[in-house]
């Protein structure tokens, strides 16, 4: 008789392999910010003891029925404990509440399948209705490929569904951290009332090898880092990960 | 016929570009250009038209037919300024109450240092939500290739069609088998696997209809190089065209967002379907 925990374990030394790497999709030349894992980020920003997680329940969803991809996903839940690759839920921030939800690279490279696009929804949608602010840190290497279509369709729903929001009065605050590209770069992150980034994250809609491959040229140093975006106009302002609360803090207290 | 032989009709130089689409379909074009934010895209290709007597936007993804043509439009991949301008002529439509017809085919947003310099990302993510509640009637034709961000820019309508033998994808065939078995060769067996036939496209409920390419050629790999051959899949066109119009027509400003908004919104909620009653169970 083998225990469901053994069970588990073999099923997580089987696909062993398939969690190697999860950043080779985008490999940086130069790794600009220390990883730190979603809880450490939420430790940082809200104020202690006030998070409160959206519980949702999604069933398996393998769409074009690709091969390996339930098991990948059941390896990575086991691995970091989360159902996809992004915890949502409302925290105060300096005193102020706010619904804020946080992209995990290490599931899938965050990359937006159905459960990650219709969880940014859901958390918009939750916000609207309560009136409070959404804050969104973003990372991803784009769309959940594993889904087709219907992970490309992520863009237009959480962008009309953010759209809604913003047009309602809400205020959406997208912080861009390593990395944030693609699918996701396209849609919900870019598309904040207020940007902010961290500084080196990489950020853009392709990837720099994709780039590199296409006009057959090294990139210049620094391309696509949130600096770059900064000087070509289209973040707020670079904010250290030590600044970030007292950032946010400030700008839920400008709009409150 | 197999999901690879669909790709490469839809690539196929000899279908009927966008030009032909409304030199075919409507009368008195008047051609608008620039973002005017600095920049023209000769990839995204449009402006005012009569359809029917009464005047529409149109626009869509110009490939070019010669190579010269191919260079000018960069093979209807636009940069950030090609969905600006887009996104420039919409506004205008709805300010004059025109309906908007797009017409997609595209291998992708261009990957290039210019786009990403100038926000190629957020130019999308702008069209996408600013198309989301534009109070005019829009109705999406994928022609060719609807490959990834760079045709979806275009493309959030209250109907989306698609030709027979076009494609509509997260990403092409060969981009997917590079990412997901690092071998940019097995594009015939991606383009099995990833579903992108307009059949599976209905299938999916991402799509409203199909529109027949039969006596076109293109319902088997043809050699056929009768310039007519196009006539009759035109004359499909505007049937489904003038039957989208008819039925949105009737539509306030708000129903038009309305129906657009949950026709995106709610596409995928038969996968997601376990909590759609309960909504939100904490707080």
């Amino acid at each position: 008789m083998i225990s469901a925990v053994d069970q588990r374990k073999n099923k997580f030394n089987r696909y062993k392999d398939l969690r190697k790497n999860p950043t080779e999709m985008l490999e940086p030349a130069i790794k600009p910010v220390k990883e730190y894992d979603v809880w450490d980020r939420l430790n940082d920003i809200a104020d202690e003891g006030t998070f409160e997680e959206f519980k949702f329940s999604f069933p398996e969803t393998n769409p074009l029925e690709f091969e390996g991809y339930i098991e990948k996903k059941e390896v990575l839940r086991l691995e970091i404990n989360l159902h996809d690759a992004i915890i949502s839920g409302t925290c105060q921030i300096d005193g102020y509440k706010t619904v804020i939800a946080i992209m995990n690279k290490k599931f899938m490279m965050a990359s937006m399948g159905m459960e990650l696009g219709e969880i940014v929804c859901r958390s918009a949608e939750f916000a609207m209705q309560n009136k409070l602010p959404l804050i969104i840190f973003t990372a991803s290497g784009g769309a959940r490929m594993q889904e087709g279509i219907l992970s490309l369709m992520q863009m237009a729903k959480t962008s009309a569904v953010i759209q809604k929001f913003k047009e309602a009065g809400g205020l959406y605050i997208t912080v861009l951290t390593h990395p944030t590209t693609g699918g996701v770069s396209a849609s919900f992150a870019t598309l904040g009332d207020i940007t902010l980034a961290e500084p080196g994250a990489l950020i853009g809609f392709a990837g720099p090898r994709v780039i590199e491959q296409t006009i057959g040229q090294k990139l210049p140093e620094g391309f696509q880092r949130a600096e770059f975006l900064e000087e070509h106009g289209f973040v707020d302002q670079i904010v250290k990960r030590e600044d970030m609360k007292n950032t946010l803090g400030k700008l839920l207290k400008l709009h409150s | 016929m197999k999901a690879i032989d669909r790709v490469l009709n839809a690539r196929d130089k000899d279908r009927p570009k966008i030009t032909d689409y409304i030199d075919n379909l409507f009368t008195d074009f008047f051609e608008q250009k620039g973002d005017f934010l600095g920049k023209e895209d000769a990839s995204i290709y449009g402006g005012i038209a009569m359809f029917h007597g009464r005047p529409v936007t149109v626009l869509g993804h110009r490939k070019g037919r010669t190579a010269e043509e191919n260079m000018t439009c960069n093979f209807g991949m636009p940069g950030p300024e090609g969905y600006r301008k887009a996104l420039r002529l919409m506004k205008q439509a709805e300010k004059f109450g025109r309906p908007i017809i797009t017409f997609v085919d595209t291998p992708g947003a261009y990957p290039g240092l210019e786009a990403e310099m100038y926000g190629q990302a957020q130019a999308i993510a702008n069209n996408l939500a600013q198309m989301s509640d534009i109070k005019v009637p829009i109705i999406t034709i994928v022609t060719g290739e609807g490959s990834s961000g760079g045709a979806l820019g275009i493309a959030v309508a209250n109907k989306v069609y698609m030709l027979e033998n076009a494609i509509y994808s997260v990403l092409s065939p060969e981009g997917f088998a590079s990412i997901l078995w690092h071998d940019s060769s097995k594009r015939d067996e991606a383009a099995e696997v990833m579903k992108l036939t307009s059949k599976d496209l209905l299938e999916f409920g991402v799509i409203d209809g199909i529109i027949s390419e039969r006596g076109t050629g293109f319902e088997l790999v043809s050699e056929t190089e009768n310039v007519d051959r196009f006539s009759r899949l035109y004359g499909r066109i505007d049937k489904q065209i003038s039957s989208a119009l008819k039925e949105l027509e009737n539509k306030s400003a708000e129903q038009l967002i309305t129906h657009r908004y949950e026709k995106f919104r709610y596409f995928d909620k038969d996968y997601l379907n376990e909590t759609t009653s309960e909504r939100m169970e904490n707080v």
